[in-house]
């Protein structure tokens, strides 16, 4: 139970997961739509963080690129992008949470702690000494899941879409330090697209309904 | 027998520069403020003023009600002589248990409140009503913090643990950092800055801590004064030298003993400086604002304990 | 030989029982039982510490009873243990009961009854103690119950007693049945119903886990774990305030011996999801216990409440043992173990004092309602001083005997490092949080006690009638605070003295208690944790001399001066301007809101004179949920069960028709 012998690059990786869960706790406590957008922007750079450090300690340069193209999409352009559709629509108000606080962040430790019991054998599979931060990988991935499903505005559902994907390409790149860059450019590309598809359907939907609450969707179910 | 003077000599210390620690605090506030405001050793001249005027008791005071000063004043000056300031390894670490120290402080609290209710005023059962309701509130986020880092040092023992960190290699725990931030906000819960009580105040919505003393006057009032005042610095340390303990002597000899002291005095600048740029920046909470702050320290502090056994175990 | 001496204690219980019922005088009649009661307190507790310090276990056979079962009796340290609380508590209540009885009992019949069920239901509780085998343990179980049952029931003149006792026989019947069929079980796999016997039974897995719920259900029934613990609150206020005071301080300890006596010795073996199991439901417990305790502004409900809570503690570190034993780490699961029976010494202590205060209390001042008492300081002072040095024990705060049973358990909770599965050690660390949490509400509920109760101004004119109670109402909380300073500061002295316990067990002791010495208390090892409890008090004796000795010369020159309250120019202040109970804990019930039903009303004022009406009450959500559903649930299947009974003779003779077919099927 010795945490000694880990490099300091090993420690800084450590550190930076537990903050990018600690990111995506905040974003479940969050109720302003514009820090949220913040915050997801706060974790896109911790995620940018950890891929230099991967790159550098490891000597893998291709996740340089991938660590450019973190920076440029998740910390710069989608939360701009983001950003100016929350101000174009007008909907800067408090946002709603469904069912009460203390219960969805006494449900998100339980998820984190299932997402370690969950992960226990696959972590055998690791020689990394990073292999623990597949659990937490996880438990990011459980948390947007969660924070789609607890709010009713379509953006901050974006926002917990964005998250799991976060979670996934910490997954690859600090457990198995990357992917093949082929697989990381479609995933950017298909990220960047969604974001994009998002942002016009957004319009439509404003357009026909008058709001971006996503139970007001129930209207268009024909059966009465 | 050195040891003992030593640890004398230390507590001495403590008491007599906690007052400072709360004129700087204030005096970095005034000037961010833009206001000339009071010196750094203000505090010291109200203390002497109020330990020369009058003591007034009200005729319905129990005899609990001037006993309390002395006892809360006391159990202060016990915390203050078993924290490691200077050094570790002094013959009253073996006293220095965390959860004692946290009980000590509940002891006084305790009276205090009492105390407050003593005299059957409206303002003494509203500060000791909130004070208790808080208390209850931030000392699971401490508890659990504290045992995030005794699951790395695996020690409640405050000197243990300086001790450990000092003389293991340097290394970054997430866990730690999580634990520290959530010691941040129970230390302000506790000590009663700002947001969770305003120590300037006198508007009774806004009192807490000055609810309960209200009543006490002369040599009284001093003495609790003092121990609040005391009661920070302690926190101050703790949270100085459970995280940055590097400059704490580990043997007591002189060269090493005033490294340490220069060290402390140092740290403990620096976090008066951030507690008063805090205090600048943000706004007295509301009461029942205060559940959510202190649910924030909870979380952190659980996530500390969960990073520690997802992270840090092999 | 000592166990002769506890049957002796029996004995004199009983006599106790019956020699006053020829008295006519209540005084007298009361005098003698009690002080044949405090003997026989006395002769058990001796019996039981002697049984405790040999370590070694008595054995014997009694020829009555069954007559292929004869009842065997048993003294070994842990029932030396239990003995030792049962007749120390009940020789200083024996020494408050005089004085109270004969303040508060009018009626002769009513005396004697008292002093007759009171008899019975120590000399149970004693044989239960003593049992070797299940046939007497659950005669004595079934003699404390009734027995308690009619203690309960002495002031039937008030309709919500009858009820209280009636839920509360109910109960003990419904947990009674629950243990026998556990017994049944270990008897069932074993060769006989003696304990030895149910010692050697190798039960396979599942049917350990079967007994093991039997006896969690049965024996926290009477314990009072939630959601069992609905007879608590009900029961303990409707009885006299000394009963109450052995309910609650040593008849739910019977229950915790009996629980022990089960899993650790009958069965043996421990599985991991008993200690989860045992370590949530005292979480659940003490958490509950307190917020229920924090809400509730008559006197003796708010402490029935607190025992809630400090039993949810005590099985916390009973859980968090189970835990270590099922992992392979005697030691550990002993720390647990220690610490779980210095709660329940401590516990048997305080809660026996704050109850006799509480008698004190409303004998005096005629009110059982916080909101009416007030100011009782200057009027009853030794009584104040008594129930303060219990509060402050029952908040766990240094130095007194509260704290050290705490920081054992958080000891223990953080040991549980050495466990391989990350979710248990999680679950570990989130249960000592809720411990701090329940501690610190603890404080805060007790802070409200006894502020309300003792200081400010009184708030009733009757609680201005009252004055300091009779000398052995005084003795008695004397003796119970210096015991519970005692402890406080003597905890090794104290541990050392239980290790014959978990000795026989578990097998092994606390080896490193007193190696830093006989000041310091190092339950694990010097390095990581220790606590010297006499230089706690030395120390902070100190520093107030200190502080008082400095300030002399000020003290000389500038005396106090006592003037009337500041009221801040407005006027004088009345004794409806300071805070009650309700409005103390206002902060905390609307923080924790969905804990408690709530059922508030503000009734605006009809005129511009009045002042209108605010009226609060706060149930239980056990009670709401869970018992009431039950009740109707069985009143509507008896009422299914009542259409057998149609009235119609044919519809009789037509069921005889048909059994007679049915039997002459069978038959040929």
């Amino acid at each position: 139970m010795d945490i000694v012998v880990l490099t300091m690059a090993e420690q800084v990786i450590l550190t930076l997961a537990a903050l990018m869960l600690f990111t995506s706790f905040l974003l479940l406590a969050q109720t302003r739509l514009v820090t949220l957008i913040h915050i997801f922007a706060l974790q896109g750079a911790l995620l940018f963080a950890t891929t230099l450090v991967i790159a550098f300690t490891y000597g893998r340069h291709h996740l340089l690129i991938s660590a450019a193209l973190t920076l440029g999409l998740k910390v710069f352009f989608i939360p701009l992008k983001l950003q100016k559709l929350v101000t174009h629509l007008d909907i800067k108000r408090e946002v709603e949470v469904v069912g009460n606080p203390s219960l969805i962040m006494f449900g998100a430790a339980a998820l984190v702690l299932f997402s370690y019991y969950a992960v226990l054998p696959i972590r055998e599979l690791s020689m990394l000494a990073t292999r623990n931060t597949i659990a937490v990988s996880l438990a990011i991935i459980l948390l947007g899941m969660l924070l789609i499903i607890s709010r009713r505005k379509a953006v901050v559902q974006v926002v917990g879409f964005m998250c799991m994907e976060n979670g996934l390409m910490f997954a690859a790149v600090a457990a198995t330090q990357g992917m093949p860059m082929v697989v990381e450019m479609g995933v950017a590309l298909d990220v960047l697209v969604a974001a994009i598809l998002f942002g016009i359907f957004f319009f439509q939907i404003r357009t026909e309904f008058g709001t971006l609450d996503v139970d007001k969707l129930n209207l268009l179910k024909e059966v009465e | 027998m050195s040891g003992w003077i030593l640890a004398l000599v230390q507590t001495a210390l403590l008491v007599l520069f906690a007052p400072l620690l709360s004129g700087w605090i204030k005096w970095v506030k005034c000037k961010f403020q833009a206001r000339r405001g009071p010196v750094p050793w203000q505090p010291y001249r109200d203390l002497a003023k109020l330990f020369r005027k009058e003591v007034v008791v009200a005729q319905q005071a129990s005899p609990l009600f001037r006993a309390t000063p002395y006892l809360v004043f006391s159990v202060t000056v016990l915390a203050s002589s078993i924290v490691p300031a200077f050094a570790v390894g002094l013959p009253t670490a073996v006293i220095a248990d965390v959860i004692v120290m946290v009980g000590f402080f509940a002891l006084a609290r305790f009276f205090l409140s009492l105390a407050g209710m003593d005299l059957g005023t409206a303002f003494g059962g509203m500060g000791a009503s909130r004070e208790v309701t808080v208390s209850s509130l931030t000392e699971p986020a401490m508890l659990l913090a504290i045992f995030t880092l005794a699951m790395t040092f695996t020690s409640t023992n405050l000197d243990a643990m300086v001790y450990y960190t000092l003389t293991q290699p340097f290394h970054i725990y997430p866990s730690f950092i999580f634990a520290g931030m959530s010691l941040l906000l129970v230390a302000v819960a506790e000590c009663g800055r700002i947001p969770i009580d305003n120590p300037a105040t006198h508007l009774e919505l806004t009192m807490i801590h000055e609810a309960m003393i209200l009543e006490y006057s002369g040599r009284h009032l001093a003495l609790l004064e003092w121990a609040s005042m005391l009661k920070m610095l302690i926190f101050g340390i703790l949270i100085c030298n459970l995280f940055l303990p590097w400059g704490t002597a580990l043997h007591i000899e002189p060269v090493a003993l005033s490294i340490g002291a220069f060290t402390l005095v140092g740290k403990l600048m620096g976090l008066g400086l951030a507690l008063a740029l805090a205090e600048s920046v943000l706004a007295k909470m509301r009461l029942f604002r205060t559940p959510e702050l202190l649910s924030l320290a909870f979380i952190l502090s659980l996530l500390g304990m969960l990073g520690h056994v997802i992270l840090e175990v092999h | 030989m000592y166990l002769y001496l506890a049957h002796s204690g029996v004995l004199l219980a009983l006599l106790a029982a019956v020699v006053s019922l020829p008295i006519r005088s209540i005084s007298t009649g009361a005098r003698m039982a009690f002080a044949l009661l405090g003997l026989s307190g006395l002769a058990t507790a001796a019996s039981g510490c002697m049984g405790m310090l040999t370590g070694c276990s008595l054995n014997l056979v009694l020829p009555i009873g069954l007559p292929w079962l004869n009842s065997h009796q048993h003294l070994d340290p842990l029932a030396g243990f239990f003995l030792l609380l049962v007749g120390g508590v009940t020789a200083i209540v024996a020494l408050f009961g005089p004085g109270y009885v004969i303040g508060s009992v009018s009626d002769s019949a009513a005396a004697r009854t008292l002093a007759f069920f009171t008899g019975l239901f120590v000399a149970g509780m004693y044989l239960v103690i003593l049992a070797a085998d299940a046939f007497s343990f659950m005669v004595a179980w079934e003699l404390m119950s009734v027995a308690s049952y009619f203690l309960v029931a002495h002031d039937h003149h008030q309709k919500e007693n009858v009820a209280a006792a009636f839920i509360y026989l109910l109960m003990a019947q419904a947990g009674g049945l629950f243990i026998l069929l556990g017994y049944g079980v270990l008897a069932g796999f074993g060769t006989g119903f003696t304990f030895a016997d149910m010692q050697a039974a190798a039960l396979p897995v599942h049917w350990q886990h079967i007994a093991f719920i039997l006896a969690f259900i049965g024996f926290g029934m009477k314990a009072g774990i939630v959601p069992l613990h609905v007879w608590l609150p009900q029961a303990h206020p409707a009885a006299p305030s000394h009963i109450s005071a052995l309910m609650s301080g040593v008849m739910l300890k019977v229950a915790v011996y009996g629980f022990i006596r089960f899993c650790y010795d009958l069965v043996g073996t421990f599985h991991w999801q008993w200690g989860v199991i045992i370590l949530l439901a005292g979480c659940a417990s003490a958490l509950l216990g307190i917020l229920y305790a924090l809400m509730q502004h008559d006197l003796k409900r708010l402490l029935a409440y607190s025992s809630v809570e400090n039993i949810g503690i005590i099985y916390m570190g009973l859980g968090l043992s189970v835990l270590f034993a099922s992992n392979g780490n005697p030691a550990l699961a002993a720390l647990g173990l220690v610490a779980a029976l210095y709660h329940c010494m401590n516990h048997a202590l305080f809660k026996s004092l704050l109850f006799l205060g509480a008698g004190a209390l409303i004998s005096q001042s005629g009110q059982h309602d916080l909101n009416r008492m007030g100011g009782l300081m200057r009027l009853m002072p030794i009584t104040a001083i008594c129930f303060l040095v219990g509060s402050i024990s029952i908040s766990a705060l240094p130095p007194f005997n509260g704290f050290v049973s705490e920081w054992l358990t958080f000891q223990t909770a953080l040991q549980g490092t050495v466990l391989d599965s990350g979710i248990t050690k999680s679950i570990i660390a989130v249960a000592a949080a809720s411990l701090a949490l329940t501690g610190a509400l603890a404080a805060a509920c007790f802070v409200k006690v006894f502020g309300i109760a003792f200081l400010g101004q009184a708030r009733s004119k009757d609680t201005l009638q009252a004055h300091e109670v009779s000398f052995g109402m005084r003795a008695s909380q004397v003796l119970l605070a210096s015991g519970c300073l005692l402890l406080g500061i003597f905890p090794s002295a104290v541990i050392n003295s239980m290790q014959a316990i978990p000795t026989e067990l578990l097998g092994i002791g606390l080896s490193q208690v007193e190696a830093g010495g006989w000041l310091w208390l190092t339950p694990i090892s010097a390095r990581a944790s220790s606590y010297g409890a006499p230089l706690v008090l030395f120390g902070i004796s100190i520093a107030w001399a200190g502080a008082y000795l400095l300030l002399h010369p000020r003290r000389r020159k500038t005396p106090v001066r006592f003037s009337p309250t500041w009221d801040c120019g407005f006027g004088s202040l009345s004794t409806r301007n300071q805070y009650t109970a309700t409005s103390f804990s206002q902060p905390i019930r609307r923080i924790f809101r969905p804990i408690w039903p709530i059922d508030e009303r503000v009734d605006p004022p009809e005129t511009a004179a009045e002042g209108g009406r605010y009226s609060i009450h706060i149930g239980d959500w056990a009670w709401e949920k869970l018992y009431l559903p039950l009740g109707r649930m069985i009143q509507r299947s008896a009422k299914l069960v009542t259409k057998i009974q149609g009235g119609n003779i044919r519809t009789y003779l037509a069921y005889s028709f048909f059994t007679l077919i049915v039997m002459l099927w069978i038959v040929i």
